[in-house]
C-alpha cells in the first residue's frame, strides 16, 4: 500500500510539469508580457516606456523559454518560464501582477468557497441518495414515474435559471432570505440557505438519476434476492445491503471532488455575492494575471490528483477484496 | 442579526408571524445607524493614488485621500476651490533667461511656470500604525496578524514635504504611476528624477523605498517651509491646477511606504496599494476585496464645512440644507461586492442600497416616457419614493476612421467626402434609443456639455450632418449618397472599377451580446450600399491594430480627466497620434491649422477668444470628420428618499463627504418592504405531507404483499 501510494505520488511531478507547460504555452500564445503591462497599467497615457517599466519590475523583460543571450544553463533558468514556474513545486505562488500574495488571497477566499461546497455536497447527497433509493422502492408504480418525470424535468432547466428563479421566489416574493451576500461565522447561514437549497434542487434530477442506475444494477443481484427471501422489508434491503454494495461508484464521484471543493462554484458565487474562489481564476484570465492563472491551474490539478489517489485508498475501506499493490 | 433557526421553524409554521425581516444583509446596528450601503461589481485594482486611475477605485480613495483643490459641489461650470490648499495657488511666469514674466505674457515666450501653494495648517493624518515609528522596525508579537486596526496607531501633522514625496513617488519607476510619462513632459526635474531613481533601484535594490526616495532632490518642486512648497513646470500649462485636483497629487507620509515595507505585511496583502493614510474625511476600516469595503469617519478630519453657496438651481433643490454643517454627514460607507446587476437591483428596491444606476434589464421597470418623449419614473418607483436624476456626462463615444487608411483616411477630397457621407448615414439617434434606452445626447462636435467650448442651440449644430430645424435634425441619406458619389463611389460602387466599396469595421465585440450591434452597424453602410466586414478580435489584437495604425474604422470612447475642453482636443493633435507617437490620438488625425490652434488655445484661459478659437477648431475637424461625432452618454441614477444632498458632480470624486442619509426613515421603508411572506410555505409543506399519504399506502400494500 506504501509503495502505492509513494509510486502515485511521483508520478505526480511530470503531470503537473506537463500542465505548467501546457499554461504557460497557451496563456503566451494568446498574451504578450505587453499585452499583460497594457492590461494592468490601464488604458489612459500609457507608453512604451511605462510598459516596459512594468515588465522590468515584474520580471517578464526575459524570454520566454530560452534565452539566447546568455550561456549554459542560464540558457533555460533566466527565462520567464523558469522564474516563474519554479516556486510553484515548492507551492510558493508569489505575488499576483497586480501585487497581491496569492496564497494570502486563496487562504482567505477558500473558506466562504466551502462553507458553501460543504452543506451542498452533503445535503444534495443525502437527497439524492435517499431520492434514487426511493425511487427503486417504488419501481413500477405511478410514483416512480412522477419522480423520474420530476427528475427529467428538473434536469431539463439550465442551472442559471434555478438561481435567478430562487433569488426572485424565495429572497423577493417571499422575501425569506437575503437575496445576495456573506458574512463569516454563524451570520454565514442566512447567507448561504438559499443557494444551498438551489444547489440541492438544481442537482437533484441528475443525481437522483445517477444513483438510481446504480442502485437499481444492486439490486437484482443474488443477495438482494436472498435477504428478501429471508424476510428483511424491502427498506431494510435497500437501504442497508444495497445501499452499501453501491458505495464504490458513490466514492468514486464524491472522493474526487472532495479536495477541489474550496475551488468554488463560479456561477453560484457571483450571483450571491460570496466571496469565494470560484471567479478567482476567471477574474485573473480577464485581467491577464498569469500569476494567479498558473498557480491556481496548478493547485487544481494537484488537487485533481490527490482527489483520484483518495477515491483509490477509499476503495480499500469500503470493499475488503481491492487491494493496491 | 439571524434570528434562532427555533424562531425561524416557528415562522414557517405559523401564518399570525407578520413583523419579521429575516433578508436584511446587514447587522441590526449598522442598519440604524448613518451609514451609506454602496457596492462595488468588480475589486479595484489599486487604493494607492498614485496608480489608482478609475472610477471605481476613486470610488473609495477620493473619500480618503485628499489633494490640494477640488471641485465646488454646487456650482456649474465646474470651479476648482481650494481643499488642502489655504488658498488658490500663485502662478508666476519665467523666461527662458529665468526672468519673471507679467502674467499676461504670451505662453510662447513662457519657459516656466512656478506655482507657489501654500496649505491648510493643523490638518492631521487619520490614525494609522505607520505613525508610530517603533513599528518601523518590527511588528509585536502579540500582534494577531489579522488587522491592522489592533496595532498602536499615531497620528501627525501634515507639511509640503508630504506633497513632494508623493510628486517622487509618481517619478519613481517602480510605483508604475499611470501619469509619470505625461508628467515628466511637465514638472522640472522629474524626468531626471525617474532615471536616477531607476539607476538606484538597480544600483542598491535593498534600498527601502522611503530611503530611495528621499536620498535624490527633485529639482522642479521646492520646499518653503511646513506649509508652503513651489511646483516649477515647463511652459504654460494652466491644466496642470486640474491634475493637482486629482488624487495623484494627495499628500502621503514617507512613513507609509516605510511601514509597509515589512515583508510579513506584505504577505498579508497589508500594503499601501489596499490599506491607504490619508486625511480625508473617510478612513478604510475594513478592505475585503473580494467582500466588502468598509470606510469610516476620520476621527482627525480637519474643519470642512457643507458648502453654504451654490447656483439658483441647487438652491431650489434645496441643497442648501445643510450648509455650514460638519463634514462628513455620515458616520461610515460600506460597499458591498455585488458583482450581478439582477441581485443588485432587486436588493436596491429592498432598500439594502441606497443609490442605483439603471441597467438595459430593469430599464423599463424604472423609467417610463411620457407622451411628448419626456422621461419619469414609473408608478411603482415613485409609490416607493424614488427619485431620478439625470446628467449628460463628459464623455464622447465616437466611431473613428484611421486617417492613415489608404481609403477612409487621408486629406483627399474623395476621403472626406466618404468619411462625411458616412457621418450622415450612421444614425445615432436610432443607436441611442435601441443600444442606450434613449440615454445619450447625439453629439454635434468633440466636446461635451458642461465643458468650456461646447455650444449647444442653432449655433452648435454640426453642419456637415446635421441642419437646425426647431432642433437638429440629421441630413437626409440622399445627401449623404451625392456626398458618396462626389467621393466616386456612387451607389457605393467605385466609380472606376465598378467593383462594390467594401469598408472594414474593427472591434473586440465579438460575443453574442454584440451580434446586434454590429448587425446594426452593417445595416448603416448597407443604407449608402457599401458592404461593412467585421473583423472581430480579442481585446490585445485590438489594441495592437489601434497601436499600430492597421486598423480601419473602430468605435472608441473617451472620459474626460477634468473639465477642460484641451482634455478632449487633445485626442485629435497630430503629435497625439497613437501608430505615430503613442498618444491618444486614436484616429492619427493630423492637420496642421488645428495643431497650431490647438497649441494656442491648451494654454489659454477660458475666454471670448479661447471660444473663437475651439469654435473654429471644431469647424476644421467637423469638415474633415476624422470621426462620427457619436454621442455623449446620459447617466441615470435612482435614489431613495432617505438618501439627501445627492446631486451630479461628474468631476467631483468625493462627493460621499456631503451626503446625508436618514436612517429612521430607511429603517421603517425597509421593515415595510421586507416583511416575510410565511403563508406559500405552509401552503407548500401542507402539499408535501399530502404527497406522503399515497406513498405510505403504496409502501404498506408493498410490505403486505405476497411473494407470489
Amino acid at each position: 500500500m506504501i509503495n502505492y501510494i509513494l509510486r502515485r505520488l511521483l508520478y505526480v511531478f511530470p503531470v503537473l510539469l506537463g500542465v505548467n507547460i501546457l499554461t504557460f504555452v497557451l496563456f503566451f500564445v494568446v498574451n504578450s508580457p505587453d499585452d499583460m503591462a497594457r492590461m494592468q497599467l490601464g488604458d489612459k497615457h500609457v507608453s512604451q516606456e511605462a510598459v516596459d517599466n512594468w515588465k522590468v519590475q515584474r520580471g517578464y523583460d526575459l524570454p520566454l523559454l530560452w534565452n539566447e543571450g546568455v550561456s549554459g544553463l542560464s540558457k533555460a533558468q533566466e527565462t520567464i518560464f523558469f522564474k516563474k514556474s519554479i516556486s510553484l513545486f515548492l507551492l510558493d505562488f508569489g505575488l499576483s501582477d497586480s501585487g497581491r500574495d496569492i496564497l494570502s488571497d486563496i487562504s482567505q477566499r477558500m473558506w466562504p468557497s466551502l462553507a458553501l461546497a460543504i452543506p451542498s455536497l452533503i445535503v444534495g447527497l443525502l437527497v439524492n441518495i435517499t431520492f434514487a433509493l426511493l425511487l427503486i422502492f417504488y419501481r413500477g408504480s405511478y410514483l416512480e414515474y412522477g419522480g423520474l418525470f420530476l427528475c427529467i424535468a428538473l434536469m431539463s432547466i439550465s442551472g442559471l435559471f434555478y438561481i435567478i428563479a430562487g433569488q426572485y421566489l424565495v429572497g423577493k416574493l417571499l422575501v425569506l432570505t437575503p437575496i445576495s451576500g456573506y458574512a463569516p461565522g454563524t451570520d454565514a447561514f442566512k447567507f448561504i440557505i438559499l443557494p444551498v437549497l438551489i444547489g440541492v434542487v438544481g442537482g437533484l434530477g441528475a443525481g437522483a438519476r445517477w444513483y438510481r442506475t446504480l442502485f437499481l444494477e444492486e439490486s437484482s443481484r443474488d443477495y438482494v434476492r436472498t435477504a428478501k427471501a429471508k424476510g428483511l422489508s424491502d427498506l431494510n434491503v435497500l437501504f442497508r445491503h444495497v445501499l452499501k454494495n453501491a458505495m464504490i461508484p458513490i466514492l468514486t464521484g464524491i472522493v474526487v471532488v472532495l479536495p477541489l471543493l474550496f475551488m468554488g462554484s463560479l456561477i453560484t458565487e457571483s450571483f450571491f455575492g460570496i466571496p469565494g474562489l470560484g471567479s478567482y481564476t476567471i477574474d485573473a484570465i480577464n485581467r491577464q494575471d498569469f500569476a494567479i492563472v498558473r498557480s491556481m491551474v496548478f493547485l487544481g490539478s494537484f488537487l485533481y490528483i490527490i482527489g483520484l489517489l483518495l477515491t483509490d485508498l477509499s476503495y480499500t475501506l469500503v470493499d475488503p477484496r481491492v487491494r493496491l499493490d | 442579526m439571524f434570528p434562532p433557526l427555533g424562531l425561524f421553524v416557528l415562522c414557517l409554521l405559523t401564518t399570525s408571524c407578520t413583523d419579521i425581516v429575516l433578508n436584511n444583509p446587514y447587522s441590526q446596528q449598522e442598519s440604524q445607524k448613518a451609514v451609506i450601503y454602496s457596492s462595488f461589481s468588480e475589486r479595484p485594482k489599486h487604493l494607492d493614488p498614485a496608480r489608482a486611475y478609475s472610477s471605481n477605485e476613486y470610488a473609495i480613495i477620493a473619500q480618503v485621500y485628499e489633494p490640494l483643490f477640488q471641485y465646488h459641489y454646487l456650482k456649474r461650470p465646474y470651479q476648482l476651490v481650494p481643499l488642502l490648499a489655504k488658498e488658490m495657488p500663485l502662478v508666476s511666469y519665467y523666461g527662458h533667461s529665468g526672468e519673471k514674466l507679467p502674467r499676461n505674457t504670451s505662453a510662447a515666450r513662457i519657459a516656466y511656470s512656478e506655482y507657489y501653494l501654500s496649505l491648510q495648517g493643523g490638518v492631521q493624518f487619520q490614525p494609522h500604525p505607520a505613525f508610530n515609528l517603533a513599528l518601523h522596525k518590527a511588528l509585536p508579537n502579540e500582534w494577531d496578524r489579522q488587522s491592522l486596526n489592533s496595532l498602536a496607531s499615531n497620528t501627525r501633522t501634515l507639511t509640503s514635504d508630504d506633497f513632494i514625496y508623493q510628486i517622487k513617488r509618481l517619478a519613481d519607476p517602480a510605483t508604475q504611476s499611470p501619469i509619470a510619462g505625461l508628467m515628466k513632459n511637465y514638472i522640472v526635474g522629474f524626468a531626471d528624477f525617474m532615471q536616477a531613481q531607476g539607476v538606484l533601484q538597480k544600483e542598491q535594490p535593498h534600498l527601502r523605498k522611503a530611503e530611495r526616495l528621499h536620498s535624490l532632490n527633485l529639482s522642479g518642486v521646492r520646499k518653503i517651509d511646513d506649509l508652503h512648497f513651489i511646483i516649477r513646470i515647463k511652459g504654460k500649462y494652466p491644466q496642470f491646477l486640474n491634475w493637482l485636483a486629482m488624487p495623484f497629487f494627495a499628500p502621503m507620509p514617507w512613513e507609509a511606504d516605510a511601514f509597509y515595507s515589512n515583508a510579513e505585511l506584505v504577505k498579508k496583502n497589508m500594503t499601501l496599494d489596499w490599506f491607504p493614510i490619508g486625511t480625508g474625511p473617510y478612513w478604510l476600516k475594513e478592505n475585503n476585496p473580494n467582500r466588502r469595503i468598509v470606510l469610516e469617519k476620520n476621527p482627525n478630519f480637519h474643519l470642512e464645512t457643507y458648502p453654504a453657496e451654490a447656483d439658483t438651481i441647487f438652491k431650489k433643490m434645496g441643497l442648501l440644507h445643510d450648509a455650514g454643517k460638519k463634514l462628513p454627514l455620515t458616520e461610515k460607507v460600506i460597499f458591498s461586492l455585488e458583482k450581478e446587476s439582477v441581485p443588485y437591483w432587486n436588493k436596491f428596491l429592498q432598500g439594502y442600497y441606497d443609490v442605483s444606476g439603471i441597467s438595459s434589464d430593469s430599464f423599463d421597470q424604472a423609467v417610463s416616457f411620457s407622451a411628448t418623449g419626456n422621461i419619469g419614473l414609473t408608478q411603482d418607483m415613485q409609490d416607493r419614493g424614488i427619485s431620478l436624476q439625470t446628467a449628460v456626462t463628459t464623455s464622447s463615444y465616437y466611431f473613428g476612421f484611421n486617417m492613415m487608411d489608404k481609403v477612409v483616411g487621408g486629406d483627399s477630397d474623395s476621403a472626406r467626402l466618404l468619411r462625411q457621407s458616412i457621418s450622415i448615414a450612421i444614425d445615432y439617434e436610432e443607436y441611442i434609443s435601441i443600444f442606450q434606452n434613449g440615454r445619450g445626447v447625439p453629439a454635434q462636435s468633440i466636446i461635451p456639455p458642461g465643458i468650456f467650448g461646447h455650444v449647444s442651440g442653432k449655433e452648435g449644430v454640426n453642419p456637415t450632418t446635421y441642419r437646425w430645424q426647431e432642433g437638429y435634425k440629421r441630413r437626409s441619406l440622399e445627401e449623404a449618397k451625392v456626398l458618396l458619389t462626389k467621393a466616386g463611389f456612387p451607389s457605393g460602387r467605385n466609380v472606376k472599377t465598378g467593383e462594390q466599396l467594401v469598408l472594414y469595421f474593427d472591434t473586440m465585440d465579438s460575443g453574442p451580446d454584440s451580434k446586434a450591434r454590429l448587425n446594426w452597424l452593417r445595416k448603416q453602410f448597407r443604407k449608402l450600399n457599401i458592404e461593412l466586414v467585421v473583423r472581430a478580435t480579442d481585446y490585445n489584437r485590438f489594441q495592437e491594430k489601434m497601436r499600430n495604425g492597421s486598423a480601419q474604422m473602430f468605435m472608441w470612447g473617451w472620459n474626460a480627466d477634468y473639465p477642460d475642453p484641451e482634455n478632449f482636443l487633445f485626442l485629435l493633435y497630430g503629435k497625439n497620434a497613437k501608430a505615430l507617437h503613442g498618444g491618444e490620438n486614436a484616429s492619427n488625425y493630423q492637420n496642421a491649422e488645428f495643431d497650431r490652434l490647438f497649441e494656442q488655445m491648451s494654454s489659454m484661459n477660458n475666454t471670448a477668444e479661447r471660444q473663437v478659437i475651439i469654435d473654429q477648431m471644431i469647424s476644421i475637424s467637423r469638415k474633415d470628420a476624422p470621426w462620427v461625432w457619436g454621442f455623449h452618454p446620459k447617466a441615470f441614477s435612482l435614489h431613495h428618499a432617505w438618501y439627501k444632498n445627492s446631486t451630479p458632480n461628474l468631476m467631483a470624486n468625493n462627493k460621499t463627504k456631503y451626503v446625508r442619509v436618514e436612517p429612521i426613515a430607511r429603517k421603517a421603508y425597509q421593515n415595510k418592504w421586507n416583511q416575510a411572506v410565511i403563508w406559500p410555505l405552509v401552503i407548500g409543506l401542507f402539499m408535501l405531507l399530502l404527497l406522503v399519504v399515497p406513498a405510505v399506502i403504496s409502501y404498506r400494500k408493498i410490505e403486505r404483499a405476497t411473494a407470489l
